[in-house]
């Protein structure tokens, strides 16, 4: 044997740097100390040293609000974010629990002190307080949720789901109807429920069978819906008692639950709501675990993103496609039905205005991941909510609010979420040869 | 089970892969398929399984007719198989891939992890092909992923197993193991179809050899025929299995590589202070059981992955910092390991997957536009120089047998001036004939003076080619030696050890056998790939 050259050297590589764990760090460092310099902003230009809030209950003469001394609150906050932010440059922040949750407290910690900064120096006679977002952010979430859950299961089978939107709408339409018929409105549930269920199976149909191209397909299942309630409204007389008959529902009543519904906060926004909204929890637990845990849920993740290996092991691919999209409906039915019974009672055009797009964002910013897009959902609602109350203020263009949800989601894909990664043969129809 | 296959046809579009094909596989029978790239071998088994439905012919099972619409079918026949193009699912863990399709539950539907854990934690003891449950199929390298899809078709206790080139990716000690779990199979009556284009391995397990050519059965022989003689009835002509190569030129230093350290993305240190440098003209090889650090250490060279710290020079000039493109630029040329990730766009013709790092040359654009004649032109001569047997230049390379796929990476890599030549296993399932060519052309880039690494798990590879071996385990270059060590001594060095035979102290705790010790730490250092 002939050695060349024997490169046996020690190990000096415990001090090396991962270049891409550098690059996380910095855009951190950076993130943070932008959000703190906006904190230290407010705090600098709020002149106002008090602002009332309001976190349960109505506003009458005899209440008495809370206070926030605006600049304590606003300098603590600054110097928080401050405080992570460094811990960050000095490469504490690695990914796992403790970053998760500095990265809400920061988040909370903006979000108050953006909240005081809008409802402080207003020039009005009777000061606007601050009242808790939470209740709405709930109500408003529902149906995004259950939209969310609908778009996890289709795509995570393969099958892309645009027509959420529709969805929302048919269900929406006949749970009105069926209520209105029956007086009742849990059958209008029922009806929301199967009217989500038949564009799903519109949907299975054209894209499963014919191979249909899905985002074309599901743009004109949405226009389809669209089409399809506002004629059957149409077709509706304007005469008191037949519309009593099909566009009058009764609406769903807010159940308390017993002691739960009296937590400070949260209480209320959770657990005094209509039964829909706990039909939405139990849902998300159950697809999570649908997916995650069952036999069933394993072949619907294989068959979106391998159909081909799923086959090989003898799995039908098609019928678990089939089953996933019309389970789907279930929910998307669900979740139109929020936008009559579930709140304003009779169907308008366009009830559902647009929401089952942003309950298709959630999927994706929740990465096809049942809770992660729950909690993209509630983000969204949140934000929406907040808007809502912050229209009534008039310090910020309302038109400005209504784009910052969908900018930090922008901000927050594209920064921390990482690369976003659909199931691999999402809108892939599958053929043998 | 006896299998019969009777005139079964395959056609696609006017192309006939099948061509009335007739076979006979006995009970406890291990029966070798022989034949070039595109010959039709794994057509005929994936109509066998269900996955292709064929176009004329029958499948007799212990002479009674069965039709397998679906692989469901073929499974409930009792039919296994090993699949050329793996059938794994990349995020699920190696337990949930295996289990997949009849999925161990608690009752009502709910997965058992658990057992199915404990159950690929047994059949990789019983069959020694180390894999770790918990960890995921798209992290581990293509060996591993190999040893899975081979445990996913024997948990099937199936009584005709089809093996499509279950080889091309193991290490010799892994061929062993496989041929003696074959040989055990065998005595218990499983009938075997084996596919593999390493003649060896037909020779020391097969009973039975059929060679197929162009879609149509050639002959049948024994494994007592000579190399020579099968390699030849393959192909069609005379192959020599070793080439011919001339005492190197060495130029200048070509490719300068200094303390490399490369960080994995599990944040482990993969490759560590590595360094050497090829020079004009010459051939180094990096020997290594997979999963020592190769694959990242080519990645590195490419500038698919910043090195965390160290120097690569290209004749002097530092390339370090450059990304993947300017790396090509630089006149690098890549073969890589895993062809179908990072060698082609299946979905792509032929004809485009030709020009894929070349379409910027002045030679294939015209402004913003593709110069579709050259295109064209260019397609011609590589089909034809590199015997590249496909429908046409238009048909997708997703439609190309395996072998087909890497010679049509390889045409391109080799089509451009190169000054550095990197080649991840460059001959991976190519047939006989076409590794002969392969290598004829890697050594004339040699002599053309381009500096070459050949990165390869395969020994009889490396011996063939390289005018210097360096040997990695662990993610370090542990020696660097001439070819004409022996190969015992090169196989010490792989497995952590001395050349002079004194192994690495943690390497010699195990039973002192490199087989078990090199299988062993390979799954380690997979999961931290
Ligand atoms: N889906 C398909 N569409 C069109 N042609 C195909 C298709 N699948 C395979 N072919 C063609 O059929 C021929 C046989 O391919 P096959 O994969 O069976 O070869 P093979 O003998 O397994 O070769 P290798 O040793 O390279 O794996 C090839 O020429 C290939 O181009
Ligand atoms: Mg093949």
């Amino acid at each position: 044997m002939s050695t060349v050259t024997s490169l046996r050297t020690p190990d000096a590589t415990d001090t090396v740097r991962d270049p891409a764990e550098m690059q996380r760090r910095v855009k951190l460092t950076v993130t943070l100390l932008l959000v703190s310099a906006i904190i230290f902003y407010f705090w600098w230009t709020i002149d106002d040293e008090q602002v009332f809030y309001l976190l349960s209950g109505e506003r009458t003469r005899d209440t008495v609000p809370g206070e926030i001394s605006t600049h304590p609150v606003t300098l603590t906050c600054g110097i928080v974010v401050l405080v992570a932010a460094v811990a960050a440059a000095l490469g504490l922040m690695r990914h796992g629990a403790t970053t998760l949750i500095s990265m809400l407290v920061v988040g909370l910690a903006f979000l108050l002190c953006f909240v005081v900064w809008a409802y402080s120096d207003l020039d009005v006679a009777f000061k606007p307080w601050i009242t808790n977002p939470l209740p709405g952010t709930f109500a408003v979430a529902t149906p995004l949720v259950l939209g969310a859950l609908a778009g996890c299961l289709c795509e995570r089978a393969g099958v892309i789901n645009v027509a959420i939107e529709g969805q929302f709408l048919a269900g929406a339409f006949f749970a009105s109807v069926v209520a209105s018929l029956t007086y009742s409105a849990g059958a209008g549930l029922l009806g929301g429920i199967i009217a989500g269920i038949g564009i799903s199976a519109m949907l299975a149909l054209f894209s499963i069978r014919y191979l249909v191209n899905q985002v074309v397909l599901g743009v004109v299942l949405v226009v389809f819906a669209q089409g399809l309630t506002n004629f059957l409204l149409d077709q509706i007389p304007n005469d008191a008692t037949i519309k009593a008959y099909l566009n009058e529902p009764p609406k769903l009543q807010d159940i308390a639950i017993p002691g739960l519904s009296d937590i400070p906060l949260i209480g209320e926004a959770m657990f005094d709501q209509t039964i829909l909204v706990y039909l939405m929890y139990a849902a998300v637990v159950f697809v999570t675990f649908v997916m995650f845990e069952t036999r069933w849920g394993l072949r619907v993740r294989a068959v979106g993103e391998h159909p081909k290996a799923a086959d090989t092991v003898g799995i039908k691919v098609r019928r678990i496609r089939w089953q996933a999209v019309l389970l789907a409906g279930v929910f998307a039915g669900l979740g139109g039905a929020y936008y009559t019974v579930g709140s304003t009672g009779s169907f308008d055009k366009n009830a559902s205005s647009g929401n089952g797009f942003i309950a298709l964002a959630a999927v994706i910013m929740g990465r096809w991941h049942p809770l992660w897009a729950t909690f993209a959902a509630l983000f969204f609602g949140l934000m929406s909510s907040l808007r809502n109350q912050l229209s009534l203020v008039d310090k910020i263009p309302s038109e400005l609010l209504t784009m910052t949800p969908y900018l930090a989601t922008v901000v927050a894909v594209a920064g921390f979420v990482g690369r976003v990664r659909p199931p691999a043969a999402d809108g892939e129809p599958y053929v043998k040869s | 089970m006896q299998l019969e296959i009777r005139g079964l046809t395959k056609r696609f579009g006017t192309f006939t892969a099948n061509d009335h094909i007739d076979l006979t596989i006995e009970p406890g029978e291990i029966h070798c398929l022989l034949g070039e790239n595109g010959a039709g071998k794994s057509t005929l088994m994936n109509m066998l399984y269900g996955l292709l439905d064929p176009d004329e012919g029958q499948v007799l099972l212990d002479g009674k007719p069965a039709k397998f619409a679906t692989p469901g079918d073929a499974i409930e026949a009792g039919i296994g198989m090993v699949h050329q193009h793996f059938m794994l699912v990349p995020v699920f863990t190696v337990a949930e891939n295996i289990m997949l399709g009849r999925e161990q539950t608690r009752g009502l539907g709910v997965l058992n992890r658990a057992s199915a854990a404990a159950l690929v934690r047994e059949l990789s003891d019983k069959y020694k092909l180390a894999v770790d449950p918990a960890s995921l199929v798209q992290d581990l390298p293509v060996g591993v992923q190999q040893r899975v899809e081979i445990l996913k078709a024997l948990a099937n206790n199936a009584e005709v197993l089809i093996l499509d080139e279950p080889t091309a990716v193991l290490t010799p000690q892994e061929i062993d193991e496989l041929m003696s779990i074959m040989d055990s199979l065998r005595n218990n009556g499983t009938s075997i179809v084996f596919i593999t284009h390493k003649l060896r391995e037909v020779k020391a397990i097969g009973d039975k050899i059929t060679v197929i050519r162009r879609g149509k059965v050639v002959g049948t022989t024994e494994p007592t025929a000579s190399e020579p003689d099968l390699a030849e009835m393959m192909v069609g002509r005379g192959v020599k299995l070793v080439v011919d190569k001339d005492e190197p030129e060495v130029g200048d230093v070509a490719l300068d590589v200094k303390n490399l350290t490369v960080i994995g993305t599990r944040g482990t240190t993969v490759v560590r202070n590595v360094s050497f440098d090829v020079r004009a003209g010459e051939i180094l090889g990096i020997a290594g059981v997979q999963g020592n650090g190769q694959t990242e250490l080519v990645k590195a060279l490419l500038g698919l992955v910043r090195p965390a710290s160290g120097q690569i020079q290209l004749e002097g000039r530092t390339i370090s910092r450059h990304g993947p493109r300017q790396v090509l630029e630089e006149g690098i040329g890549y073969i890589p390991e895993d062809r179908s990730h990072d060698g082609f766009v299946s979905s792509f013709s032929v004809r485009e997957n030709l020009v894929l790092d070349l379409y910027k040359h002045d030679e294939f654009s015209r402004g913003l536009a593709l110069n579709q004649q050259a295109m064209t032109t260019n397609a011609q001569q590589r089909i034809e120089e590199f015997d590249i047997r496909t429908q046409s230049m238009n048909s997708s390379v997703s439609a190309l047998s395996g072998g087909n796929q890497q010679k049509v990476v390889v045409a391109r890599e080799l089509s451009r001036r190169l000054k550095v030549l990197i080649a991840s296993q460059p001959t991976r399932g190519v047939d006989v004939g076409s590794i002969e060519f392969i290598h004829q052309r890697i050594v004339a880039e040699r002599d053309k003076g381009t500096a070459v690494v050949i990165v390869s798990t395969e020994l009889d590879e490396i011996f063939a080619l390289s005018d210097r071996i360096a040997v990695m385990y662990d993610g370090r270059i542990v020696d660097i030696v001439s070819p004409d060590i022996l190969r015992d001594e090169i196989g010490l060095l792989m497995a952590g050890g001395d050349a002079k035979g004194a192994a690495a102290p943690e390497e010699r705790s195990g039973s002192g056998a490199t087989a078990a010790g090199t299988a062993g730490f390979d799954e380690e250092t997979a999961k931290n790939a």
